[in-house]
């Protein structure tokens, strides 16, 4: 009990913004029309590519050779994530306002 | 040993960082709200790629970790190994932009779960780097166990990301064809006792004294949680595939948040966060369009031989020749074609466009009538159609074209099932009722393209088949519109 309030403590900044972050990510995409779910989805996807941050944090302090080419691999992936991701959402949100014309 | 530090001295570079961050959330949230609005969606997408661009560009600038040295000394450390960085940053990009702009507009649902896949293996392999670190520090501190917020963040940042990244890739396969369903009721055993598995062997880690050096622990850990990955994924229907994609992207996102946690790190922890939370609300969402619920499409598989014995033996189903089929297709006035999940399958988007022309040429009203979840994902229909280059014009609502159902000669089902299911109206006991339906049943004729009799993914029977007006044309849709065309032309 004592580990978990302590744990609770230490860390209570983030766990509040974890918590708030639920609530903002329900609340602001909760009337979204059906037509936008799959581009949402790939904009969303496109979005926890974010996660490339911490692969440029640990490749920026990778001093072994094994380090360096994990970090220089999860640099490459984390990128595919982060354009991938855009590019795709954009080239299937041109197509729904063709369509709209 | 050098130890790092989770608190940062104040300097400009590090605040500049901190704003960056929080206008990168910002941009996240805002871009997120405007891509749920059609008017906005396309600029809410590149706001968000605005806040990521700019968090990336200020991590690689100002990032500074501080590390203290068991002598007592601290060193503030910048961002090292640049060129490598951006040649990864280069290299990416390069293959993430040819790869979206080349890829079929048929083919989006696996490039995103491709995309997916690779954030979720780069959250696993940040945990795999910084476990060693980590577990060398806690011997060193003189730790009995590892149960901590980093241990937790590491490790489950881990699994989440193996098993996202994992069932990602069979995601994909399966969409692209390349990989069919597995289903087997012990898989459903298999995949609990994983998940069982995964989260003791999560609790054990953290449980184990740190031994400098002792890493195998994660390297299991992390191979189980692909096998899981795979199994999770496996059993769950092609044409389910988009709801399945949508989960696993919430779950990329919550392990790019344990990153987050890991490095103290806001724009992770946000932009994580928003993407597992909204991802979810997405997911359930996408089930209700199906009027189904995300248990029924994870375990759902299983449903359909136990509902297919509920048929009646004394119904009968009537087929029809495709000489008559050509026949009457040829001299009707007005003629609907209703698509489906198996248009999509058969790739048959060309030779249905063929059929509307020809008929067209005959002087027959062809139009498309589009059920708003028709192919499981929003919009698929349409995308498909504007592949085969089918005007715009003719793809009519699902509303407007019931109103129009009564006077049309002919409607014609292309591997569409559950979305003209008339029990979705007419039988409250229905999984499916209260689902909006296209009333193919109100057109003088119906002919319903199928590969065979079974149920449609609802796994339930549809009493249109058996319908008075109804006559089937067995048979895979390519070829069987293949067929029909040259029948027609012969006419």
């Amino acid at each position: 009990m004592d580990e978990i309030l302590r744990f609770f403590l230490e860390y209570k900044d983030m766990i509040f913004i974890i918590i708030l972050s639920v609530f903002l990510g329900i609340e602001v995409i909760s009337h979204v029309p059906a037509v936008l779910h799959t581009p949402l989805m790939s904009g969303s996807n496109a979005i926890h590519g974010v996660v490339i941050i911490g692969a440029i944090i640990v490749m920026g302090h990778a001093e072994d050779t094994l380090s360096l080419i994990l970090g220089f691999l999860a640099v490459i992936l984390g990128t595919l994530n982060v354009v991938g991701g855009f590019v795709v959402t954009d080239r299937m949100l041109e197509m729904f306002k063709k369509k709209k014309k | 040993m050098e130890t790092i530090s989770k608190i940062i001295e104040f300097s400009n570079e590090i605040s500049i960082l901190e704003i960056s961050y929080l206008l990168a959330s910002i941009l996240f949230i805002l871009g997120l709200k405007k891509l749920s609005h059609p008017a906005t969606a396309r600029s809410g997408n590149l706001w968000a790629a605005a806040g990521m661009g700019a968090a990336i560009v200020f991590t690689i600038l100002f990032h500074k970790t501080t590390i203290t040295h068991p002598d007592g000394t601290v060193i503030v450390k910048s961002i090292g190994n640049i060129p490598w960085i951006l040649a990864a940053l280069a290299i990416g990009s390069f293959i993430g932009w040819y790869a979206s702009v080349k890829v079929k507009m048929t083919a989006m649902p696996q490039m995103v779960s491709i995309f997916n896949g690779m954030g979720g293996a780069c959250a696993a392999l940040i945990s795999m780097m910084e476990f060693p670190g980590m577990q060398n520090e806690m011997a060193l501190a003189g730790h009995t166990h590892m149960f901590d917020g980093e241990a937790i963040a590491i490790l489950l940042g881990l699994m989440i990301g193996s098993v996202s990244f994992a069932g990602s890739m069979i995601a994909f396969l399966k969409l692209d064809g390349r990989l069919g369903d597995i289903k087997h009721p012990i898989l459903r055993i298999v995949n609990l006792s994983f998940l069982v598995l995964l989260l003791v062997a999560l609790v054990v880690i953290m449980l184990m004294q740190p031994v400098a050096g002792n890493n195998w622990p994660i390297y299991l850990f992390a191979a189980a949680a692909l096998i899981y990955g795979v199994t999770f994924v496996m059993p769950i229907g092609g044409a389910d595939m988009p709801v399945v994609i949508s989960l696993l992207n919430s779950f990329t996102g919550v392990a790019a948040a344990m990153g987050g946690f890991l490095y103290g790190n806001t724009a992770m922890l946000t932009g994580g966060i928003l993407v597992g939370s909204s991802g979810t609300i997405l997911t359930i969402l996408m089930c209700n369009a199906m009027n189904r619920s995300l248990l029924n499409v994870i375990i759902g598989a299983f449903g359909i031989s136990a509902e297919g014995g509920a048929d009646d033996g004394d119904k009968t189903v009537k087929e029809v020749s495709l000489s008559d089929a050509a026949v009457l297709l040829s001299y009707s006035q007005k003629v609907y074609i209703v698509p489906g999940y198996g248009l999509a399958v058969a790739q048959a988007q060309h030779l249905c466009h063929e059929l509307d022309n020809l008929l067209a040429s005959k002087g027959v009203e062809v139009k498309y009538a589009i059920h708003p979840v028709a192919g499981r994902m929003p919009g698929h229909m349409n995308v498909l159609l504007a592949e085969a280059d089918v005007p715009y014009e003719k793809l009519v609502e699902m509303e407007d074209a019931n109103n129009e159902m009564s006077n049309t000669d002919v409607v014609i089902v292309i591997g569409a099932n559950d979305v003209v299911n008339p029990a979705a109206e007419e039988d409250p006991s229905s999984p499916i009722y209260g689902m909006p339906i296209i009333r193919a049943q109100e057109a003088k004729n119906i002919i319903v393209m199928k590969r065979s009799m079974a149920a449609g993914y609802a796994a339930i029977p549809n009493n249109l088949f058996y319908h008075p007006k109804n006559r089937m044309l067995f048979g895979d849709a390519k070829a069987t519109l293949q067929k029909l065309v040259a029948e027609i032309k012969s006419l």
